[in-house]
C-alpha cells in the first residue's frame, strides 16, 4: 500500500533540481524501504489478487479464469463455516480480551508494592513466541493427561476428562481461551499507558462533586480513555482475525472443521494441498473485513484529535 | 513521543486518592484478582517448566505423583533436545536470520523515518500513512503470493527468503516508531548544525542517531523479537529440517505422529523462549514505553 504516495515522488522535474533539494535526498532516504515494501509486500499484495483469478497450482503456472475460484468458494459449506468461525472467533476472543484487559489495566493503575515488577511480568504471555506457547497448551490441553482436567477431577467439579480438542464446541472454546490468554498482556499495557495520562484532578474534582466509583469510571476515565481503546481494539481485531499460529498448532482446524479460520483453510488449500489460486482467493476474501476494521481506526484516531483541539 | 512523557507522572501525584481506600476492600478490589491473573498467565510457563525437567515416569502417572511437582528433575529432555535432534541448529538458523533481518529493516527504517519526520519532502504525510497502512497488512494474507515469488526467484528453502520478507512488517513498525523518537528531537539542533554546514547525511549520523538511541534500541528489541516469533512465513519458505527455525522446527520435527515426547517439546518451547524473555528483561521500561508509545502516535 506504499506505492502510490511514493512514485508521486518520481517527478521528471527533480533531476533538474539542487542534489541538496528535500525532495531528492527524502528520495533517496526513502529508497531502501520503499524498494523492500514495494518488492515484498504491495507486489505480493497485487499478486495475490490475480491469483485468486487463476487456477495455478504447485508447480504449474496458471490461466484466468475468471471468478470461478469465487464461485466454487460461494457454494462450498467449508469456507462459509471458517468464516463463521473466524467472526465467532474474532469477536469472542476480542471482547474477553477487551473486559479482561481493562480490568487488569485498572488494577494495575492502582498503588501497589512492585508495581514495574508486576507489569513486566504480566506482559511475559506476549513477549513468548506464540507457537511455542500454544505447544503448552497443547499438553495442558491433552485428551489424557490434562493437567485442567486433573485438577477440576480433584476438586470434584466433574466426572470425566474434559475432551479439550477433540468435540468441535470444547475445541472452539479452548482455541479462543488460549488466545485471550496471549493478547490480555497487550491490551492491559496499552490501556495502562492511557489510564496514566488522565490527571488526578480530574477524579478529585469529581470526588469533590460526590460522584460514585462507577460514576468515575463511566465518566471520567472511559470517555477519556476512549480513542486508544479504539487504537489497541483495531488492533487487536485485525491480528485476531487473521490469527493463523495458535490454530495450526492446537487443532489444525479440526475437529470437523469447527475451528478452522478463514487464514488456516487458506493454508490448507493453498499450500498443503497446492491450490494457489483457491488459496489465495481465501485470502482475498479477507480484505474487506479487513478494511473494515482500518477505517474502525482511523475514526477513532479523527476523534482523539479532535479531542486535543485538533491540530497535526 | 509527547505522549510518553505525559506517562512519566510525578511520584507525588502517584495514587492520587488511594489513601480513601481501606484495605479489605483493596484485598477484594485489587489484591485478589490481580493474583488470579498472575495465576492464569503464568501457569503455562511453570507447567512448561515442570514438564521439561520431568522423568516420563511421573508425566503420565498422575496417581502415585502429584503433576503439580516433580520428584525426581532430570535434565534427559534437555540432553535429548540439545544431542539428539537438529535443536540447536534450528536456534543458530534464528539468530542468524532475526539479526539480520533486524539490521536490514533498522537501516532502512532510520533513513525512512528521517526522511518522513525531517526532511519533509513533499507527500511526506502521505508516506507516512501509507507506512502505517503497511503496518496493518497481515502475513496471514500475504503468504501464497510470496511463496510463489520465492519460489521463482530462486530463494525457496534458503534463509534469504526469511530475510528478505521479515523486513515487510519490521520496516513500517520501526519506522512508525523512529517517527515518534526523531520528532522529540529539538530542530534548532539540526538548524545550527545546517549554519554551520553540515550535510544532511552527517546531521543524522552525529546529531539525530546519537540521540535516538534509546528509541533505536526499542526498535530493534521489538524487531528481533517479531522475527524471532515468526511463524507462518517460516513454515511456507523452508522445507528442509536443518533450515528451519526454532518454531517451525520444534513443532514439525519434534511432534511425530504417534508418540508425542512432551518432555523434549516443552524444553525446546522453554529454551526458544529464553532468549526473547532474556532481551526483554533487560530493556522491559524501553520495551513497555515504546510499546504504549508506538500504538499512541
Amino acid at each position: 500500500m506504499a506505492v502510490p504516495s511514493v512514485a508521486v515522488q518520481r517527478r521528471p522535474s527533480f533531476l533538474s533540481r539542487l542534489a541538496e533539494s528535500r525532495n531528492t535526498l527524502g528520495l533517496g532516504f526513502m529508497l531502501p524501504a520503499a524498494a523492500l515494501l514495494l518488492v515484498f509486500l504491495t507486489y505480493p499484495l497485487g499478486l495475490g489478487v490475480w491469483l485468486g483469478f487463476t487456477d495455478t497450482r504447485i508447480g504449474r503456472p496458471g490461466i484466468y479464469i475468471g471468478v470461478e475460484n469465487y464461485e466454487y468458494l460461494w457454494s462450498d459449506s467449508v469456507f462459509w463455516l471458517s468464516v463463521f468461525n473466524t467472526l465467532l472467533y474474532t469477536v469472542s476472543a476480542s471482547t474477553l480480551k477487551f473486559m479482561l484487559g481493562l480490568w487488569l489495566a485498572l488494577i494495575l493503575n492502582e498503588k501497589l508494592p512492585f508495581k514495574s515488577f508486576f507489569r513486566a511480568v504480566v506482559l511475559l504471555p506476549w513477549v513468548v513466541p506464540t507457537v511455542l506457547s500454544a505447544i503448552a497448551f497443547w499438553w495442558i490441553y491433552d485428551s489424557q493427561f490434562s493437567i485442567l482436567s486433573w485438577a477440576l477431577q480433584q476438586m470434584g467439579l466433574i466426572d470425566h476428562r474434559i475432551n479439550f480438542l477433540g468435540d468441535p464446541t470444547n475445541a472452539r472454546a479452548s482455541v479462543i481461551a488460549a488466545n485471550v490468554w496471549r493478547g490480555i498482556p497487550f491490551v492491559a499495557i496499552t490501556l495502562l499507558a492511557g489510564l496514566q495520562t488522565i490527571p488526578q484532578s480530574l477524579y478529585e474534582a469529581a470526588t469533590l462533586d460526590g460522584a460514585s466509583r462507577w460514576q468515575l469510571f463511566r465518566h471520567v476515565t472511559l470517555p477519556l480513555l476512549t480513542p486508544i481503546i479504539a487504537i489497541t481494539m483495531t488492533f487487536s481485531v485485525l491480528f485476531t482475525f487473521t490469527d493463523f499460529q495458535l490454530i495450526y498448532v492446537l487443532t489444525r482446524g479440526g475437529p470437523v472443521n469447527a475451528t478452522h479460520l478463514m487464514a488456516t483453510l487458506s493454508f490448507q488449500r493453498g499450500i498443503s494441498g497446492g491450490q494457489l489460486g483457491e488459496g489465495a482467493a481465501i485470502a482475498v476474501a479477507m480484505i474487506p473485513f479487513l478494511l473494515a476494521a482500518i477505517l474502525f481506526s482511523y475514526f477513532g484516531l479523527q476523534r482523539r484529535r479532535w479531542q486535543q483541539g485538533g491540530g497535526d | 513521543m509527547a505522549a510518553i512523557k505525559q506517562v512519566e507522572r510525578p511520584d507525588t501525584d502517584e495514587g492520587g486518592m488511594g489513601y480513601l481506600q481501606s484495605l479489605p476492600r483493596k484485598v477484594v478490589t485489587v489484591y485478589l484478582p490481580l493474583l488470579v491473573f498472575l495465576i492464569v498467565l503464568l501457569f503455562p510457563f511453570y507447567w512448561m517448566t515442570i514438564t521439561a525437567v520431568k522423568p516420563n515416569v511421573e508425566m503420565t502417572d498422575y496417581v502415585n505423583f502429584n503433576p503439580f511437582w516433580v520428584v525426581h528433575p532430570t535434565l534427559e529432555h534437555i540432553r535429548y533436545l540439545l544431542f539428539e535432534t537438529s535443536y540447536p541448529g534450528w536456534l543458530l538458523n534464528t539468530v542468524i536470520i532475526s539479526t539480520a533481518a533486524t539490521f536490514l529493516s533498522l537501516a532502512a527504517a532510520v533513513l525512512a523515518a528521517y526522511a518522513i519526520e525531517r526532511l519533509r519532502f513533499s507527500g511526506a504525510r502521505q508516506v507516512g500513512l501509507a507506512v502505517f497502512l503497511a503496518y496493518l497488512v497481515p502475513p496471514s494474507i500475504l503468504f501464497i503470493p510470496l511463496s510463489v515469488m520465492v519460489f521463482n526467484l530462486g530463494l525457496y528453502d534458503t534463509p534469504f527468503a526469511l530475510i528478505l520478507t521479515y523486513p515487510t512488517f519490521l520496516i513500517p513498525f520501526c519506522t512508525w516508531l523512529l517517527m515518534g523518537y526523531f520528532r522529540s528531537i529539538p530542530f534548532e539542533l539540526e538548524e545550527c548544525a545546517l549554519i554551520d554546514g553540515a550535510s544532511r547525511w552527517q546531521i543524522l549520523t552525529k546529531i539525530v542517531l546519537p540521540l535516538s538511541v534509546p528509541g533505536l534500541i526499542s526498535a530493534g528489541i521489538f524487531a528481533f523479537t517479531l522475527s524471532w516469533n515468526e511463524f507462518i512465513y517460516a513454515l511456507t519458505f523452508i522445507q528442509s529440517s536443518e533450515k528451519k527455525t526454532v518454531p517451525v522446527g520444534v513443532l514439525t520435527e519434534l511432534v511425530r505422529s504417534d508418540v508425542y515426547e512432551w518432555g523434549a517439546l516443552m524444553a525446546g518451547a522453554l529454551i526458544g523462549s529464553l532468549p526473547v524473555v532474556v532481551l526483554y528483561s533487560f530493556f522491559v521500561e524501553h520495551y513497555v514505553s515504546s510499546m504504549t508509545g508506538a500504538v499512541k502516535e
